[in-house]
């Protein structure tokens, strides 16, 4: 099944954060969503995980509970005491629930994610040793585990080495082989062109989506560059698609 | 030789000083299974406060139980159901309201239970004064764990039953609520029910805790084993168990010293537990201050 933003409108205080976007997102499909900062990339990802209230418009398709989401990495309280194994585990929570017990086949599911993001002997590490990279590498495990059709990631690869950069680019195009749906809010062109399919480019209105190539073209980068990150304070109603 | 002589003859000293308060005087008795009952569900309840960084909120919600109490107390004199009554329902007023402000709007929780409490507080100060009768909170602010009869026993052992019960039912959704909050609020009513469930916890264990020992010492059972087994221990069920251990011990030794040098048991608890803290906070061998350099050299790898 497709994702579909009909006329998708998501606001600050009326001040519109994405403006009017209508666009779909096949099944399978790994796409970029890209734009200049202040285009509303995070809080596009954020409505489509059921956090955000829709303002106009509507997602269509998309069943928060069958999204795995891995935001900025801000949100992690990195002091709390637990281990690597403990935090990838905590992605079976809608599985388990309160009370269901962790069986064998579970436990094998968390190691095996966790090698798959090459961090073997890192199980019963806290997390507060962890660098940046490998942070993010266990989250990515957490993500494997959760093992949900669609799969938003929020700047993947902030301040990422490129060892750990090629590893979990690795991991993502496993994903897409899988059929999974990856949508990936970055700022890195240069990744795009190389790795992702398809993209949508975002100013606030959506300026182009599609195959990455036809998307990203010098006209329409210019375009959205032009966004005014200010809001203006005396603008009116907008009446576009008000019955 | 000579050594083990003498310890024959100080060891049953040390046996008939450790456990004769307790074997000789039922009231002594009824204080240890008073204050152990408190600690059931006190210390892993005020653990988690450490670990969300509300080690503070505690402070707030016992000023905001007191005038629950005192106003039940003009109502219905020194009564156990009275006092317990209304401590609860002031504490979860006041817990559900500053818990919903936070969830609902941009303030800060911190924020939002300091004004709600502040109106509770408020509003207490009003009620007794209007009444003008010089009420006695000696029992709310100190508590009289040297006193307790067979129906304050219960509900201490029901609280901190409950209290134990809920923290199984919600040990996972807490955990994930505190290392990743957005992961859980992303899945449906977990967040929620951790949350408010959490509130809850923390308002029955302070009521339990005013029985015991008073408002203000309470949270000093549900703060301070917290604080100084995390200079022990690392992962969370280490740390559960060893702050449980210690605040047994400090209520033993705190009654003990009650005992001998007739001091108020209340403090003396919480003294002992403060002892224990500083001591950790030194010599504790994860992090205290003490052994945060060790002699050894480093690994090579």
């Amino acid at each position: 099944m497709s994702i579909q933003l009909n006329n998708l409108t998501l606001t600050y205080e009326r001040h519109p954060a994405v403006h009017h976007l209508t666009a779909t997102i096949d099944r399978g499909e790994w796409f970029a969503i890209v734009g200049p900062n202040g285009a509303g990339k995070s809080t596009l990802l954020n409505a489509m995980a059921g956090l955000t209230i829709i303002d106009e418009g509507s997602i269509e398709g998309l069943n928060p509970n069958s999204v795995a989401y891995l935001p900025q990495q801000t949100q992690l309280d990195r002091s709390f005491p637990i281990t690597v194994l403990e935090l990838v585990v905590t992605g079976l929570w809608s599985k388990l629930g309160y009370s269901k017990s962790l069986s064998s086949v579970h436990y094998k599911h968390c190691s095996d994610a966790i090698a798959a993001v090459g961090l073997q002997g890192f199980e019963h590490r806290m997390i507060d040793t962890l660098s940046g990279g490998q942070l993010q590498r266990t989250l990515f495990a957490r993500v494997l585990v959760q093992d949900q059709p669609v799969i938003l990631l929020d700047e993947p690869f902030n301040a990422i080495d490129a060892k750990t950069l090629s590893d979990l680019t690795g991991v993502i195009k496993q994903w897409h082989q899988k059929q999974r749906t990856i949508i990936m809010v970055t700022h890195d062109l240069d990744y795009v062109k190389q790795h992702c399919p398809n993209t949508l480019l975002l100013a606030r209105e959506c300026i182009g989506y599609g195959l990455t190539q036809d998307v990203l073209t010098r006209e329409n980068l210019q375009r959205a560059s032009q966004l005014s990150e200010a809001f203006d304070e005396a603008a009116d109603d907008c009446v576009r698609g008000a019955a | 030789m000579k050594l083990l002589m003498t310890a024959c003859v100080v060891l049953p000293d040390m046996n008939s000083f450790l456990l004769e308060p307790f074997g000789e005087y039922v009231f002594m008795q009824r204080a240890l299974i008073g204050s152990l009952a408190v600690c059931l569900g006190a210390v892993p309840v005020g653990l988690f406060m450490t670990l969300r960084r509300m080690s503070l909120t505690g402070d707030a919600m016992a000023h905001a139980i007191l005038p629950g109490a005192a106003i039940a107390y003009l109502l219905s004199g020194l009564s156990l159901i009275g006092l317990t009554l209304g401590g609860l329902v002031a504490g979860l007023v006041v817990a559900a309201l500053a818990g919903w402000v936070a969830r609902s709007t941009h303030l800060k929780e911190d924020t939002s239970l300091a004004a709600f409490y502040l109106i509770s507080l408020a509003l207490g100060v009003l009620v007794i004064s209007l009444k003008r009768s010089n009420i006695d909170l000696f029992h709310v602010l100190f508590g009289n764990i040297l006193a307790l009869d067979n129906a304050a026993l219960w509900l201490l052992a029901s609280i901190g039953s409950i209290s134990l019960l809920l923290l199984a039912v919600l040990y996972r959704p807490l955990v994930i609520e505190c290392v990743d909050p957005w992961f859980l609020r992303r899945s449906g009513k977990a967040s929620s029910i951790a949350h408010y469930g959490f509130l809850f916890l923390m308002v029955i264990n302070l009521v339990a805790g005013f029985h015991a020992l008073g408002t203000l010492m309470a949270i000093g059972i549900m703060i301070l084993p917290a604080a100084a087994a995390r200079f022990w221990a690392k992962t969370l069920d280490s740390i559960l168990i060893i702050s449980m251990l210690m605040s047994f011990a400090g209520c033993y030794t705190g009654l003990l010293l009650s005992f001998y040098a007739d001091l108020p048991a209340g403090p003396a608890i919480i003294l002992c537990l403060g002892v224990v803290y500083i001591a950790s906070l030194f010599i504790g061998l994860n992090g205290g201050l003490l052994v945060k350099h060790p002699a050894k050299r480093h690994l090579t790898g």
